[in-house]
């Protein structure tokens, strides 16, 4: 972090890695690389690295916990000791605790929670190297995890964030832009059902900034929910050619 | 956070505001009665209490000196934390903070913070070494229902009425003098919530209205009607021309909300 005020758009209109203001990071996924979980995926974002496994359903513990009417999600969002620059404590901070709920509830609505009663589902994310908006790297790769673990869902959720920098509305915040930016709006979109399941801000945005920031994040996310559908594809092509 | 009631009851709740009703006779768009008073504490360096109906948030502030973070040298640290105590509820629990009590601190939190509501510069003694710490603590002390807007208002209120010690700085110690300036405050960011039922956008939800709504949208705008913080909550979605409608009406709230503010 430095103090010196950066440009975060050049003259060209650049940013700092070269992105052009409405364009995402490299997306690199992966899905099925946990053998034992139900069901997992991997997503690589610019520098964010984050795997994301999905365990269930599987009876209530503990088992009070468990509901007569549905089911029950569990997600723990964590980040690796060394996934920042400087050590975090492997200990949940506030914030994890935070994005943890956050994120969990950005993934209920498009589970069909109602078919399995008294049962519980646990989502573990682990981000193994932070690189700005990871919550929405995060439950990217969580629902398509959920997805491979055959969880019965209304749709995928894809997640991605947009902000302001240097007066300019921009689409996938990493790190630095996060910092010193100033705004960032975190969205997930059920990109079938036109459902915002995820929203925050903070910053400061008029009225018209913000209307076209989460416009141009839920662009972002039917982008991000095209490779979601790649990546399940991908994996599940290479399972029946192995069945063959 | 939740306690149980009937279905019946939940399904007359549902019913009665898709048809744009409330139980307790408020239009979707109103608020219960807000009462403020300020300065209630007198240990604290600044305290409020606001009455949400039967909602009750109780929030001091204490200030004490500090080291600031390395990232800012130049200003003073603000903390925010949210106790939901057992006696405001039969669904709280003494112990560690839990899930929906760092959720309500960090909304708080955002909301005086993004907004640049205090000018933490002057809170400064010694750049890098020195500074006032804030600590606003948000003591709930009756649950019935919308505890983030009741608490960001309770904070607001408080800092409002908080008093900074004057110091002086002798042989490189900082000595606290006797009396006070007041704290200085830019901003008086107002929290407006959303409890989103049977498809329609209702404010200042009370407790059972809470537990049937389907998702909760919380925005934070500052006296020049921009936004500076978000937070949806709850296991529903929304559309974004609800989100749109939800930015709109709470400009409109906050601005009524913030007339109740003495500053």
């Amino acid at each position: 972090m430095s103090q010196k005020t950066e440009k975060l758009i050049d003259k060209k209109g650049l940013r700092l890695d070269g992105r052009k203001p409405d364009e995402l990071r490299p997306i690199k996924m992966e899905v099925g690389i946990l053998s034992n979980a139900e069901g997992s995926a991997y997503i690589e974002q610019g520098k964010n690295k984050i795997l994301a496994a999905v365990f269930g359903p599987k009876e209530m513990h503990p088992k009070h916990l468990a509901l007569p009417d549905r089911m029950v999600i569990r997600c723990r969002y964590h980040m690796a000791p060394f996934s920042v620059q400087e050590r975090k404590s492997p200990s949940p901070s506030r914030r994890e605790i935070e994005l943890s709920k956050v994120i969990r509830e950005s993934l209920e609505p498009t589970v069909f929670m109602e078919y399995y009663p008294r049962t519980g589902i646990d989502v573990f994310i682990e981000v193994l190297q932070a690189d700005g908006s990871t919550r929405c790297a995060s439950i990217t790769a969580a629902s398509v995890a959920m997805a491979d673990a055959g969880i019965p869902m209304r749709d995928l959720v894809a997640a991605c964030s947009a902000g302001k920098v240097d007066d300019t509305i921009i689409l996938d915040l990493m790190d630095a832009e996060d910092k010193l930016g100033s705004a960032d709006v975190p969205v997930a979109l059920m990109p079938n059902h036109n459902a915002v399941t995820l929203l925050q801000m903070d910053g400061i945005l008029t009225a018209e900034e913000f209307e076209k920031t989460v416009s141009l994040a839920l662009e972002g996310c039917q982008k991000i929910y095209a490779m979601q559908k790649e990546a399940l594809k991908t994996r599940y092509v290479s399972v029946k050619e192995v069945e063959e | 956070m939740s306690s149980v009631i009937t279905r019946v009851k939940q399904k007359q709740i549902a019913q009665a505001i898709a048809k744009g009703k409330r139980l307790d006779g408020r239009d979707l768009a109103d608020y219960r009665e807000i009462k403020i008073e300020q300065g209630i504490i007198e240990r604290a360096e600044g305290s409020a209490r606001i009455l949400l109906g039967k909602t009750e948030v109780l929030v001091g502030t204490k200030i004490e000196l500090g080291e600031p973070f390395p990232d800012t040298p130049n200003e003073g640290v603000l903390t925010v934390n949210a106790e939901l105590v057992p006696l405001a509820s039969s669904t709280f629990e003494p112990g560690p903070p839990d899930e929906n009590s760092i959720e309500l601190a960090r909304i708080v939190d955002r909301g005086i913070r993004e907004s640049k509501a205090i000018d933490t510069e002057k809170l400064c003694i010694e750049p890098g070494k020195k500074v006032f710490v804030i600590f606003v603590d948000v003591y709930v002390l009756n649950h019935d229902g919308n505890l983030i807007d009741a608490s960001a208002l309770a904070a607001v209120a408080a800092l409002l009425n908080t008093k900074m010690p004057n110091y002086e700085i002798k042989e490189g110690e900082v000595k606290l003098k006797p009396g006070y300036t007041p704290l200085p405050m830019r901003k008086r960011p107002i929290t407006v919530t959303f409890a989103k039922i049977s498809d329609k956008l209702v404010v200042d939800a009370w407790l059972e209205e809470e537990q049937v709504m389907d998702a909760r949208l919380s925005m934070a705008i500052d006296d020049d009607g921009n936004i500076c913080a978000i937070q949806k909550g709850g296991s529903g979605y929304f559309t974004v021309q609800e989100i749109l409608d939800a930015a709109k009406m709470a400009r409109e709230k906050s601005e009524e909300i913030r007339k109740k503010l003495k500053w």
